[in-house]
């Protein structure tokens, strides 16, 4: 399997990146102050308002390093692309079964069942874990729910039924999220997602690693020749990157959702990470956001066997797997999609 | 019978015969899927290639005059790519060179890593240049070297009917394919330990005898929440 490289995660505001060689250089004040050849870098995010230098970023695509820039408050701003990567072939293959309804609808429900089997997982492991502590009966109840959604997939013969089994699905699954979140009640619950902006720590805090996951996603889809904005699931938007977002449907939960619990219900994040504007978004200090890069970076080198390819792989290859497997299902290799089901 | 000719637009890269005869799944990723991925023994190469890739390089050393970067055709392969290295050697026959009196004998030089361990990979990537070079030039050429940079030095090689025969068959074979868009399926074998793409191919996925359908529909089963 392939290798997992860092990423790098450029948290100062007024850090500059510019190259030397094949290194990437971090300037903070016109000066220095980190450097790391670029052949050890998966991607490059980059949180600050002062960005890259052009000869940064052709290091970068030439390498197949993914370069993200977000505002110092997470907001995504722009990714650099560069040569459209991979075979005309693939693309033009997924353009053609995106443009066909069934086939779309194939990969959509694929899609969507490894989102809803993955939202039971994280239910039912807090149910395994807490048991005693957590209001089962209310958890069970929503889970009853996806099932009978999830049981309705298979025959499923209309992407918009389709997306509103998802829309149910979704709001089962948050409603009772916050029974999940077993400490720091007070400064962490869930009533409702909302996201623009976000009301509350912990749907800020979604959204924040929502947007890391959307960024692994797009570079993995981009680094198999996969076009990341034409979608199965999610329809064509200008600026939308449909496909990476039917991918993360999948992982949100395995990827993001558990270990925000984790963050919070490990006291690895406080209330004090969180900030209140006056109109009352939140958005996350630097202390916090710092604490969740650690957190998830972690993560990223946790060993795991794939479900499907029966294979080792740490959890930050597992977009790379999806891009990869969806990418050879759509050139014939095997049968059909295979989503990631969490174990 | 008469071979075909290919226009401009359908050449392939000559480099490729080398990859499609060690795993047709290898060239077509490479050239057909546009997956490439560096490991140690590419980037070695790319290092021995960065003297011997200088197309403003001519040398005169006696009765040799040296050529490096050389470009090559063939239409009747099929193929264009670029020499490592074309030795002109005086002779009694042969062809002429600006500025160069007398007449002079070809020997394509490839330049390979490691020590000899000439396969059938390097034979007709070889053979194939020589075979550019004679319907180039309308020449006939008979032998030709590898250079291996670990040991530092050449190792001859001749150039029979049959080597011509298997890098006419292989140019063919790669044309259908390359026109077809088709990737084969993976035939596992011991290449895949020395491939620098195996991590792309996933040689075992195409020999998976699980249905993706009845994946799925073992995790949806497997997933009964009542169960805690």
């Amino acid at each position: 399997m392939r290798k997992l490289l860092n990423t790098l995660y450029v948290t100062t505001p007024d850090s500059y990146l510019t190259r030397e060689g094949e290194n990437v250089i971090v300037k903070i004040d016109g000066k220095n102050a980190f450097r790391i050849p670029v052949h050890t870098l998966e991607g490059i995010v980059c949180f600050g308002y002062m960005g890259a230098s052009p000869q940064l970023m052709r290091l970068c695509t030439d390498n197949n390093v993914g370069l993200s820039f977000l505002s110092p408050s997470g907001k995504f701003l722009a990714r650099v692309n560069g040569r459209v990567r991979g075979n005309v072939l693939l693309r033009r293959t997924q353009y053609r079964r995106a443009d066909n309804r069934e086939d779309s609808l194939d990969i959509a429900r694929a899609f969507i069942v490894g989102k809803i089997v993955n939202c039971r997982t994280v239910l039912g492991r807090s149910i395994r874990d807490h048991g005693e502590s957590i209001n089962c009966n209310r958890i069970r109840g929503a889970d009853d729910l996806l099932i009978e959604n999830l049981l309705k997939i298979e025959g499923c013969m209309d992407p918009d039924t389709l997306r509103g089994i998802e829309g149910n699905c979704a709001k089962y699954y948050f409603d009772v999220l916050d029974e999940l979140i077993l400490l720091q009640k007070e400064d962490f619950y869930l009533y409702q997602r909302n996201r623009r902006p976000p009301l509350d720590n912990m749907n800020a805090l979604l959204s924040f690693l929502y947007t890391l996951l959307a960024h692994d996603v797009e570079s993995a889809l981009e680094t198999v020749g996969l076009d990341p904005y034409v979608g199965f699931f999610h329809t064509d938007r200008p600026g939308r990157a449909s496909l990476a977002l039917d991918l993360m449907e999948e992982l949100r939960p395995f990827l993001a959702d558990r270990l925000a619990l984790n963050l919070v219900n490990l006291r690895q994040l406080a209330g004090k990470d969180f900030y209140k504007k006056e109109n009352g978004a939140v958005i996350m200090t630097d202390e916090g956001r710092k604490a969740v890069l650690g957190a998830w970076q972690k993560r990223k080198q946790d060993q795991i066997t794939h479900p499907y390819l029966k294979e080792k792989i740490p959890v930050g290859l597992v977009p790379y797997v999806q891009a990869m497997l969806l990418a050879r299902y759509l050139r014939g290799d095997i049968d059909g999609y295979p989503p990631f089901f969490m174990n | 019978m008469r071979r075909r000719r290919y226009a401009d637009d359908d050449l392939l890269a000559l480099s490729g015969i080398q990859h499609f005869s060690f795993c047709r799944r290898q060239w077509a990723l490479i050239h057909i899927e546009r997956q490439w991925e560096d490991n140690l023994r590419t980037a070695e190469g790319h290092f021995i290639h960065t003297r011997v890739d200088d197309p403003f390089f001519f040398e005169t050393r006696g009765d040799t005059v040296v050529s490096r970067a050389f470009p090559l055709v063939s239409y009747t392969l099929g193929f264009s790519g670029v020499a490592d290295v074309i030795e002109y050697i005086r002779s009694l026959e042969g062809i002429s060179l600006p500025d160069h009196e007398g007449l002079w004998r070809l020997n394509p030089v490839e330049y390979k890593r490691g020590k000899p361990k000439i396969d059938e990979c390097d034979e007709v990537q070889l053979c194939a240049q020589v075979m550019c070079l004679e319907e180039m030039y309308g020449v006939t050429i008979t032998s030709a070297d590898f250079y291996y940079h670990e040991i530092r030095r050449r190792v001859h090689l001749s150039i029979t009917d049959e080597l011509r025969n298997t890098v006419r068959a292989l140019a063919d074979e790669m044309h259908d394919l390359f026109e077809r868009g088709i990737t084969p399926m993976a035939d596992p074998s011991r290449n895949c330990r020395s491939c620098s793409l195996v991590n792309v191919c996933f040689p075992k996925l195409t020999k998976k005898k699980q249905a993706v359908d009845r994946y799925i529909q073992k995790h949806v089963n497997d997933a009964a929440i009542t169960d805690y």
